[in-house]
């Protein structure tokens, strides 16, 4: 049975109608009393912006149809409820990849859109919302419009970032991008602090299409922010497109007593000792290099049935990193990170979203176990820093930032807000805006 | 298996099963009663990699025009190396009890119309010596209950009629595959409360990719309900007349 609610696993979800969508053409379906929509694709959001409590949800799985692919152009379109795994799946072997994948491909087309989701690449690429070429939009009027660069501009500008708030995506065309394995050429880096990733992120950023670091949280001193910088480029040592793919689910719930702070500093230290040299090249296949975690279905059980929070933030990049120490040594002494502390410089190639998330800047992603009030209120204390910084929070990974917060992360509010569907709304969206 | 005709494709099960053959480069002929829906099938077909795709449109109540899809099928695929039956619909009980014409009916959509084309494929089949065909019956066909029997009996006699014809093609090397699905999260149970025995669509679909393949011949999918269905069938039946099932 699917249950519909975020990746988190909070909020929990009291009362939520759940609706399907069948057809292109049909009418959008909505609750016969005044309850507000809100799209729902696979569920991988962190927080409640996928989800809408006391209202009712449009789940997209049955539109899951190719629609058309032309080799000569790689241009892909596909109805919305399609995933980046079966896109990768028929795709990878006929010489073709993503232009823009997040950490996981569990996502479907719509929710990539609609979070304007960005990536290793970003760097070089920038975010989804850039290889869009054009989508369908359904509204709660009926209406069914295409929006481009060129045709419904503005509502194609809105929707890229737009929480699944201006209307039901129908279909998506976006530009795949020709590769000649499904391998890449990688090298990991190991840095010792935070100035060591700076310097290897700018010596090594422009000659990688792809890179990311992971951090360790909980050392301090002249080790504060040490970790691992992974980069890639895709092969072209090798032509074979076969995958080595094996994914094992979590099996139960985990006991929420497990992730505790001693636990988080051995793994993190053998994490970081894995490779004894300081740098290490391999050819790896994009799986294991793009989706780690794809490899555990239901990974996010791990943190009990509390569930968990994720923080990204992106702030501007002052020359010495003083902000992002500053947001580390707060971690450090909180004692409350976990493992998956990842940290990427965003490049300056800009979306064509009202609302995207990235920009300039570094950007942090991080989860904390959901302790309560002691975690939440390191997040507050985290906010403004980054806000005070002239950083941004991501809506997508967010279950608890306040309506100020908002506010401050999305300064073209006002101009996206217009374009927003009267029938649509969110847990999130509410919770920010009252 | 290259050349495969699969009736009732738009069904959410069998659009599965359909995706998988289009991913190693299949011919296919799909059949279905919307021609919106057909359409839409066949262009994701085509982009996962089906060599080519063919349609064609039938009613599961115009049985004798039956014969005459299967010929297209196989005028336009040259030969056919197995079938797949995945059509039907789930009746609704409570008129069917008022009315024997609505059972009459259920009985058409999910009985007669699979034996009308079974009754064509099996003489193809029989002198063309080797082939898999393949048809979706139901775990309902095991044991008749008083919520759901219409429909389990239509499915019933589908498994009688499949044990018949596959002990009758065995010797001439071909395959028959009873698919017995237990709950599916479709658009046919969209009605329907849920519960945690819920399979998907894909799950499913996969499944009877799987056992057409390997020309299987009785298939539970998901595999546990060979365990749920031993059970049911094995509560005597004056226990299990009392039983609100």
């Amino acid at each position: 049975m699917r249950r519909y609610e975020s990746w988190g696993r909070y909020p929990k979800i009291r009362d939520q109608k759940v609706l399907s969508v069948y057809s292109l053409k049909g009418p959008l379906p909505l609750p016969e009393d005044d309850r507000s929509v809100l799209p729902y694709g696979l569920g991988r959001s962190y927080g409640d912006s996928c989800v809408n409590d006391n209202n009712a949800i449009i789940e997209t799985s049955a539109l899951s149809n190719f629609i058309a692919f032309d080799p000569s152009t790689g241009i892909l379109r596909a109805e919305s409820g399609v995933s980046l795994a079966t896109i990768l799946k028929v795709f990878v072997p006929k010489g073709w990849f993503l232009p823009v994948t997040p950490g996981t491909k569990f996502v479907t087309l719509g929710g990539a859109i609609a979070n304007d989701i960005h990536g290793k690449n970003h760097h070089r690429a920038g975010t989804f919302g850039r290889h869009v070429t054009q989508f369908g939009l359904l509204r709660s009027t009926g209406e069914h419009l295409t929006c481009s660069p060129t045709q419904n501009a503005d509502l194609f500008r809105a929707t890229i970032g737009g929480l699944g708030l201006t209307g039901l995506i129908s279909w998506v065309e976006i530009k795949l991008i020709h590769i000649r394995s499904a391998y890449l050429d990688t090298r990991t880096i190991k840095f010792r602090n935070l100035d060591e990733f700076v310097e290897i992120s700018r010596e090594n950023d422009p000659i990688y299409d792809y890179s990311v670091s992971w951090v360790d949280c909980t050392t301090e001193g002249d080790q504060l922010g040490r970790g691992l910088f992974m980069a890639g480029n895709f092969s072209e040592r090798t032509k074979s497109r076969q995958p080595p793919s094996l994914a094992i689910p979590f099996p139960c719930q985990a006991p929420s007593w497990l992730l505790n702070s001693y636990f988080m500093r051995s793994f993190n230290t053998l994490y970081y000792n894995k490779q004894f040299s300081r740098s290490v090249d391999a050819l790896t296949h994009y799986e294991p290099f793009f989706y780690p975690l794809d490899a555990i279905i239901n990974w996010n059980r791990m943190y009990g049935s509390r569930g968990f929070f994720q923080y990204q933030f992106v702030v501007p990049f002052d020359q010495k990193g003083e902000t992002i120490k500053e947001i580390f040594r707060r971690i450090t002494r909180s004692k409350r990170a976990s493992f998956l502390a990842v940290l990427k410089t965003f490049g300056d190639l800009e979306s064509p979203g009202i609302m995207s998330f990235p920009r300039k800047g570094i950007t942090l992603a991080l989860d904390f176990p959901n302790d309560g009030a002691p975690t939440l209120a390191l997040m507050n204390e985290l906010d403004t820093i980054v806000l005070g910084a002239g950083g941004s929070l991501y809506p997508a990974k967010d279950a608890r930032m306040s309506h100020k917060g908002f506010l401050a992360s999305h300064p073209r509010l006002a101009e996206f807000e217009p374009h927003i569907d009267p029938r649509f709304s969110s847990s999130f969206w509410r919770r920010v805006r009252n | 298996m290259k050349k495969i005709v699969i009736i009732g494709a738009t069904s959410a099960v069998a659009t599965e099963t359909a995706r998988c053959f289009a991913l190693e480069g299949a011919e296919l002929f799909i059949a279905g009663r919307s021609e919106e829906k057909l359409e839409r099938l066949a262009n994701d077909l085509r982009c996962r990699g089906a060599a080519v795709v063919h349609t064609g449109l039938f009613n599961s109540r115009d049985l004798a025009a039956h014969d005459q899809l299967l010929e297209q099928a196989f005028h336009k695929l040259g030969e056919i190396d197995a079938a797949l039956i995945a059509h039907g619909d789930l009746p609704n009980q409570a008129e069917c009890q008022r009315a024997w014409v609505e059972t009459a009916r259920a009985l058409e959509t999910n009985f007669l119309s699979p034996v009308a084309f079974l009754t064509w494929l099996a003489n193809y089949f029989e002198t063309r010596g080797k082939g898999n065909i393949t048809v979706i019956s139901s775990v309902a066909g095991d044991r008749g209950r008083q919520s759901n029997y219409i429909y389990g009996c239509a499915k019933g006699a589908l498994a009688v009629f499949l044990q018949g014809l596959r002990n009758r093609l065995a010797p001439r090397g071909v395959s028959v595959t009873t698919i017995k699905p237990g709950f599916i999260d479709t658009p046919m149970t969209a009605h329907i409360k849920k519960g945690p025995l819920f399979a998907s669509a894909e799950v499913v679909g996969k499944r009877i990719y799987k056992a057409m393949k390997r020309g299987e011949s009785v298939v539970y999918a998901p595999f546990f309900w060979r365990f749920i269905m031993l059970i049911i069938i094995h509560i005597p039946e004056f226990v299990f007349k009392k039983l609100k099932l």
